[in-house]
């Protein structure tokens, strides 16, 4: 896995803006829950769910449905309950290959925004890759603040940085977790657009409870609903993302995904 | 303003304590008029200043001391689970001695001079240090620690140079607040530490002259004592504190931060 690292890292300056280094082909996963019990509860059954190579899947539900828990099981920050069954489309584990992005921004409040990118690095006691991270805050647009601190920032450029760092390791896979879900409506359309731009070609679990959100960037679409909650067939809109929420196709996609998360779920 | 502020409360103190003396006309061994204090203070200041040095010393060495000791342990406590099983529960139990009970002991084993005050301040400083240190270490919060597990699973797997690099870039930082809010109790008692040692037995410092002052029912010098050893203590808690904010300064609009990410 190393020599692989350091050799992506050279030849992947500076980055393209629309697909991400060569050298690393996109990789899959396809996870089963038989059930997920929390204090007793059975939150969520038989669930089935596949990440495809370089696609983004959304994971759409009401909050308290258990959409969270599949994401810390697959960063494992929670255990994976028993019968549980995690595969990788080549084979290898997928501990080491993830990133991830949380609603709170998690910038660490007294380093600048460079060394807040630089952390992975740092942490892992690596050489730190400022060209890299120089280039990502030029992505994001934010090369002018790389010696400010997360204070002095709005809450949508935190995010940003946030974005930046969770594309710092070249993770094949990046879990975010409702990130855009703090920010108002404008800020948060931008900031779809920028990371459907920047998160090309990566397999993306995004997770939100906007559905227009989900119909903004996701090649696949899931929604998660009920009690114990299942998960639904994909649906996968048409178009390339950030798609347009004003698209009539969207529109008539977007009540037929309010009507599965407002009760009946639409089983196979 | 602020100066003002102190200035009007100190005149105020003083100008209730000269009319005390004055209305009660109390003889000057019992309470001295500030104006007797002051000449005191100035007739003895070489004697003052001598001595005001020795406790200074003992008290910057016991803080320093003081501080180094507990920040090693609260580290230690926290990464390694023997040394909080067992050494932990001893730190809490020695708590439970007053120090002031073990000053004689100090003086019979190392002596009348610095050494047994620096201990005494040391063992006072000690444990705010060490358990405000801890609490900090130890209230990380979840989602920093599983981004960081996250961030080192991508690299060679090295268990102590990953601990190292997650207390050096995400630990210690975070508790630095705790540590901070430690050093300023340390620094507020840390004068005791070298009086009380003083007392038990000394040649030397305010405290030694205190005592000594008031054997010979010298009064007056016994509160320019008294008001120098104040001024050196808050003195060096204003300097610890202003340090403390200077070296910390993404704590002053944290608060204001969090809110205004909040109505986001």
């Amino acid at each position: 896995m190393e020599p692989e690292d350091s050799a992506n890292s050279e030849l992947s300056e500076p980055i393209p803006d629309t697909s991400r280094d060569q050298g690393a082909p996109a990789v899959g996963l396809n996870l089963k829950l038989k059930e997920l019990v929390f204090d007793g509860d059975t939150i969520l059954t038989d669930l089935d769910l596949t990440l495809s190579p370089g696609k983004i899947t959304c994971l759409l539900g009401p909050s308290g449905v258990g959409k969270s828990s599949i994401l810390k099981i697959l960063a494992s920050f929670l255990p994976p309950p028993e019968s549980s069954f995690l595969v990788t489309t080549d084979g290898d584990p997928l501990k080491g290959r993830i990133s991830y992005m949380d609603q709170q921004d998690l910038l660490l409040p007294w380093a600048t925004v460079l060394d807040n990118l630089l952390i992975g690095d740092r942490l892992r006691g690596d050489t730190p890759d400022t060209a890299r991270a120089m280039a990502l805050l030029d992505q994001v647009g934010l090369t002018k603040w790389r010696d400010a601190r997360p204070d002095a920032l709005s809450g949508g450029m935190r995010q940003r940085v946030a974005l930046a760092r969770s594309l710092m390791e070249e993770a094949p896979v990046v879990l975010m977790d409702e990130p855009f879900s703090a920010l108002d409506a404008i800020t948060k359309y931008h900031l779809q657009a920028l990371a459907a731009r920047m998160l090309a070609g990566r397999t993306v679990l995004l997770i939100t409870h906007d559905p227009m959100e989900a119909l903004r960037l996701g090649h696949v679409i899931h929604v998660l609903s009920g009690h114990p909650a299942r998960l639904s067939l994909p649906l996968t809109p048409a178009g390339a993302i950030p798609r347009d929420p004003s698209d009539d196709a969207l529109q008539r996609l977007y009540s037929e995904i309010m009507t599965r998360l407002a009760g009946e779920p639409v089983d196979a | 303003m602020k100066l003002l502020r102190i200035l009007i409360t100190v005149g105020g103190l003083i100008l209730i304590w000269e009319s005390l003396t004055a209305l009660l006309d109390l003889p000057k061994f019992m309470l001295p008029s500030p104006l007797v204090v002051a000449e005191a203070l100035y007739s003895h200041a070489g004697l003052i200043a001598e001595n005001a040095l020795t406790t200074l010393i003992e008290i910057l060495v016991g803080l320093f001391l003081g501080l180094v000791f507990g920040m090693v342990s609260a580290v230690l406590i926290s990464a390694y689970r023997p040394v909080k099983q067992w050494v932990f529960p001893l730190l809490i139990a020695s708590q439970a001695i007053p120090v002031f009970a073990i000053a004689p002991l100090l003086v019979l084993w190392l002596g009348y001079g610095l050494a047994p005050k620096i201990v005494m301040s040391l063992l006072i400083i000690y444990f705010p240090v060490t358990v405000g240190f801890l609490d900090g270490l130890n209230r990380t919060h979840p989602a920093w620690l599983n981004l960081a597990a996250l961030l080192q699973q991508s690299g060679r797997r090295r268990r102590l140079r990953n601990t190292l690099n997650l207390y050096r870039y995400i630990k210690i930082p975070f508790a630095l607040p705790s540590l901070a809010s430690g050093i300023r109790v340390a620094a507020a008692i840390a004068p005791i530490g070298a009086i009380v040692g003083e007392w038990v037995g000394a040649s030397s410092g305010l405290g030694y002259l205190m005592l000594h002052a008031n054997a010979r029912v010298q009064t007056d010098l016994m509160f320019a004592s008294l008001l120098v050893l104040t001024v050196m203590a808050l003195l060096l808690y204003y300097l610890i504190d202003h340090g403390l904010r200077l070296a910390l300064p993404w704590l002053a609009d944290q608060t204001d931060l969090h809110s205004q990410q909040r109505s986001l």
